[in-house]
């Protein structure tokens, strides 16, 4: 059996290298993001205190949406020539493939991120008031609480006729938990009048949750026919 | 008339009762056959006749609805998959990246860590192992030896390939099957389904033939056994 950490690591550097080719999923990811954020930009006009009510929820909601435009991507490669199937067949174990896109998609939604955030800040003149650095671990797990079952249902999506729907539906109500606690968080350093530590929590108790939940499950959706 | 390898009478893959059901359609309607080793089969039959279910069912790919499959000894196709190479109608192969790259990353799944590996079965089929170009830039042909190398990579004991002529010009669908007649006389069992059967009439050992989901005929030429339309 080959080393499973080597396979995830082979399809890691894969899929970047066939994103950094066609560069599909990140051109649309920021296409979208930036819509979003000059479209409510011009639509509000808060005052700084405003913004800071409100940018956690604009901010995770961009970042939701534009991440399902990544999340489509990772399968769709794999479904063009039937490429799944010569994994499907090979002695390589499911999750190394599945931590393999979960990781890819991380990557790609923190690189959207690290793009858009300045932006953010910029269109809402935003500063935090209270302890920043926590904004990094809220960012970090938030995305991998979307990315980890984005990744999942959009692999149980693949063979259904509008994945590209279902993909939203599955995911969204699931990630409730996650995008309260992603916005409660943000909000709360933004505005510096609560602390952010259960929301944080809530958020590693979801991601190991899901992490543990998708790897024991995701063998039988890669070959369910 | 086919080379005499060390074919071995031993049966390397037995289906008994075989059936595969898509909803209310029956593709496999209760297959039994034993398939001994170093030969190559011609899957034979009209489109729908249950060829390319039947291969995608021994290369692990679709589960039986009923019946079973054993392949040298394992009921489960994970306990053998190292031994089976499969060739698809599409050509497993990402469009975006060389050959070379595309088998490099296949042989990592094998755990084969060896980069001359790839490149000698890539040479093997007739292509440059240093060709750059993007796999999605190659001619039909180009692409179906290159998934064939793919197939071959982990030099397997049963090579499952699903059309692998279609598309492909004379000259290098003959080139195939001459790469075929040797790896078959190395002691492989091939099972090649194909609506060319008449590429591989001096090269088959046997032709299985199949229609409605069962195996209506097993001969040694390509006259259809009685019975057939």
């Amino acid at each position: 059996m080959p080393a499973p950490t080597a396979i995830t690591r082979a399809t890691l550097l894969k899929d970047l290298r066939l994103e950094w080719r066609s560069k599909d999923a990140i051109n649309s990811m920021l296409f979208f993001s930036l819509l979003v954020v000059v479209v409510f930009s011009f639509s509000f006009d808060p005052s700084a205190e405003e913004s800071r009510q409100i940018a956690g929820g604009l901010i995770w909601v961009a970042f939701l949406f534009a991440a399902v435009v990544a999340l489509n991507q990772t399968w769709a490669r794999e479904l063009r020539n039937q490429v799944l199937d010569a994994y499907r067949v090979s002695p390589a174990p499911a999750n190394s493939l599945f931590l393999a896109k979960a990781l890819g998609n991380f990557i790609f939604v923190s690189v959207l991120e690290a793009l858009m955030t300045p932006l953010f800040i910029a269109f809402y003149r935003l500063r935090a008031i209270g302890p920043a650095w926590q904004l990094l671990i809220v960012a970090m797990l938030g995305t991998w609480a979307l990315v980890v079952n984005g990744t999942f249902f959009a692999a149980m999506s693949l063979r259904t006729r509008s994945r590209e729907i279902m993909l939203p539906l599955l995911l969204f109500p699931i990630s409730v938990p996650a995008i309260l606690a992603m916005v409660q968080a943000t909000t709360a350093i933004l505005t510096g009048e609560t602390g952010a530590r259960f929301w944080i929590v809530l958020l590693v108790t979801y991601d190991l949750v899901f992490t543990t939940s998708c790897l024991l499950l995701f063998e039988t959706v890669l070959n369910a026919e | 008339m086919p080379a005499n390898g060390p074919a071995d009478t031993a049966p390397v893959i037995t289906v008994s009762s075989l059936v595969k059901q898509f909803g209310r359609f029956a593709a496999l309607r209760g297959v039994s056959a034993e398939f001994s080793g170093g030969k190559l089969y011609a899957v034979l039959g009209d489109n729908g006749a249950g060829k390319t279910t039947l291969l995608r069912t021994l290369a692990g790919l679709n589960q039986p609805t009923s019946g079973q499959v054993t392949i040298l000894g394992a009921s489960k196709f994970h306990d053998i998959c190292r031994q089976v190479g499969y060739m698809a109608h599409p050509s497993l192969l990402y469009d975006e990246m060389s050959g070379m790259e595309n088998l490099a990353y296949f042989a990592r799944l094998y755990g084969i860590a060896d980069g001359s590996r790839c490149a000698e079965v890539i040479r093997s089929v007739g292509l440059d192992p240093d060709l750059a170009r993007p796999v999605g830039q190659y001619s039909q042909g180009m692409r179906q030896r290159m998934s064939l190398a793919r197939a071959l990579l982990n030099d397997p004991k049963i090579l499952l390939l699903d059309e692998p002529f279609s598309n492909v010009d004379i000259h290098s669908a003959t080139d195939m099957v001459r790469l075929l007649a040797r790896t078959r006389d190395q002691g492989k069992t091939i099972f090649v389904v194909t609506h060319q059967a008449q590429l591989l009439a001096g090269a088959a050992d046997e032709f299985i033939w199949m229609q409605a989901g069962q195996i209506v005929g097993r001969t040694h030429d390509l006259k259809p056994p009685e019975g057939t339309n």
